[in-house]
């Protein structure tokens, strides 16, 4: 298995990692924030856009810092906490940077960007790069189609939701969550139609 | 800050009237993704329960001497450090659990309740109490898990924990097994758990 992971071509996993093994819908990482922050679209965008440059740039970073200090020293057991260190870090800096020199854009994400530390699928995406071996260039895509597919689906789920929620006459029960995780759930039933189209595991 | 309640009230408030999974639908990333298994939920569970309640000791009695602001840093630190020795145990006396696993006991790190409840209450209460808060957390959390995974399994492979329980007869509902019946279980008992105890629910709708 580890050998035909390795051949993967950079395309195919970007694409798989956005549509057949999509983070939220076949991985579940990520639940919380969607289901809290799935009420509106503009501000799913927007977490989403804070997400998908996160991941993408906390698995190279744990990719790096993965293999050329931890395995070197033999301290593999360490990943939780360096991975978590790292994120929480990237993110504080992060928030920082944009601050400081994008105040438009600091205006737009920074509400979002505490919230990711906490966000599974970060972590997520980063230790499922170690259990598949993935190389520096396929940690890269991968975090970024990964990210890209979470935004994909919160952003739907958050449309749909708005819909149902202006014109149907919805069971007091199932208001707010009960409902969210129902349209996650058909959303999650049609992406498994694209898993003929790709399959990585 | 004072204590909320005795310590049995302490106990019993996660188990039901706040329970994280049926109130604030709070951390289920982790664990629903290994609930199509009774075995791998009850071990995933298990070292939910352990890493929630020795994080909440271990905050709450570092509470004094821990500086607010870099706090969260502290606390997350806490927790991956319980993780691993979760990891570890599981790798050494479960090794192919371990490996069905994959990467979500590690993610019990982000799960959502154990931060929640190291900041909501083993920040400002002594140690006995936050353990007991923790363990009543984890035990509600496990409770409703099990409860979705011992029907995903049975509907799914018609068998509890391996043994087959459904006649020859029976259908396997392959759905129950993939993702999507995850989600739809989950968001049908919630919805059945709100719609019989609305008043449990009441200021959140």
């Amino acid at each position: 298995m580890e050998i035909s992971l390795n051949e993967i071509s950079l395309t195919t996993l970007f694409f798989a990692a956005i549509f057949t093994n999509n983070i939220l819908l076949t991985n579940f990482l990520g639940l919380c924030p969607h289901i809290a922050l799935s009420r509106d679209l503009k501000s799913s965008l927007g977490l989403g856009a804070a997400v998908v440059f996160v991941t993408t740039s906390t698995s190279v970073l744990n990719h790096l810092l993965y293999y050329h200090i931890l395995i070197p020293l033999h301290l593999e057991h360490f990943r939780f906490v360096l991975f978590i260190i790292v994120i929480a870090s990237f993110v504080q800096l992060v928030e920082m940077i944009i601050d400081r020199y994008f105040p438009r854009l600091y205006i737009m994400l920074g509400i979002f960007l505490p919230l990711i530390t906490v966000n599974c699928a970060i972590l997520g995406i980063s230790l499922f790069m170690v259990i598949r071996d993935y190389s520096l260039a396929q940690a890269m895509v991968y975090g970024a189609g990964s990210g890209i597919g979470w935004m994909l689906a919160i952003t739907l789920v958050a449309s749909i939701r708005d819909k149902i929620q202006s014109t149907a006459n919805l069971p007091r029960g199932l208001e707010g969550p009960g409902i969210t995780l129902i349209i996650t759930g058909l959303l999650s039933l049609a992406f498994m139609a694209f898993s003929g189209m790709i399959q990585i595991q | 800050m004072p204590i909320a309640g005795s310590n049995k009230q302490i106990l019993t408030k996660g188990l039901w009237i706040e329970n994280p999974v049926l109130r604030h639908v709070l951390g289920i990333c982790s664990t629903l993704a290994v609930t199509n298994l009774v075995i791998n939920t009850l071990v995933m569970c298990a070292g939910l329960i352990f890493t929630l309640a020795m994080s909440c000791i271990t905050v709450s009695a570092m509470r004094n001497y821990t500086p607010d602001r870099i706090r969260m840093m502290v606390q997350m630190l806490i927790i991956s450090s319980y993780v691993i020795i979760v990891d570890i145990l599981i790798k050494a006396y479960l090794p192919e659990i371990s490996v069905a696993l994959g990467p979500y006991v590690g993610l019990i790190i982000t799960n959502c309740i154990v931060m929640g409840r190291c900041e909501a209450f083993a920040r400002q209460n002594p140690p006995i109490p936050s353990m007991l808060d923790g363990l009543g957390t984890a035990l509600g959390y496990s409770l409703v898990l099990l409860i979705i995974s011992v029907v995903r399994e049975t509907l799914g492979f018609g068998s509890i924990m391996g043994f087959t329980i459904m006649p020859d007869s029976f259908e396997r509902w392959t759905i129950m097994i993939m993702a999507p019946g995850a989600f739809f279980m989950l968001g049908i008992f919630i919805w059945i758990v709100r719609a019989r105890y609305p008043h449990l629910y009441e200021e959140k709708s």
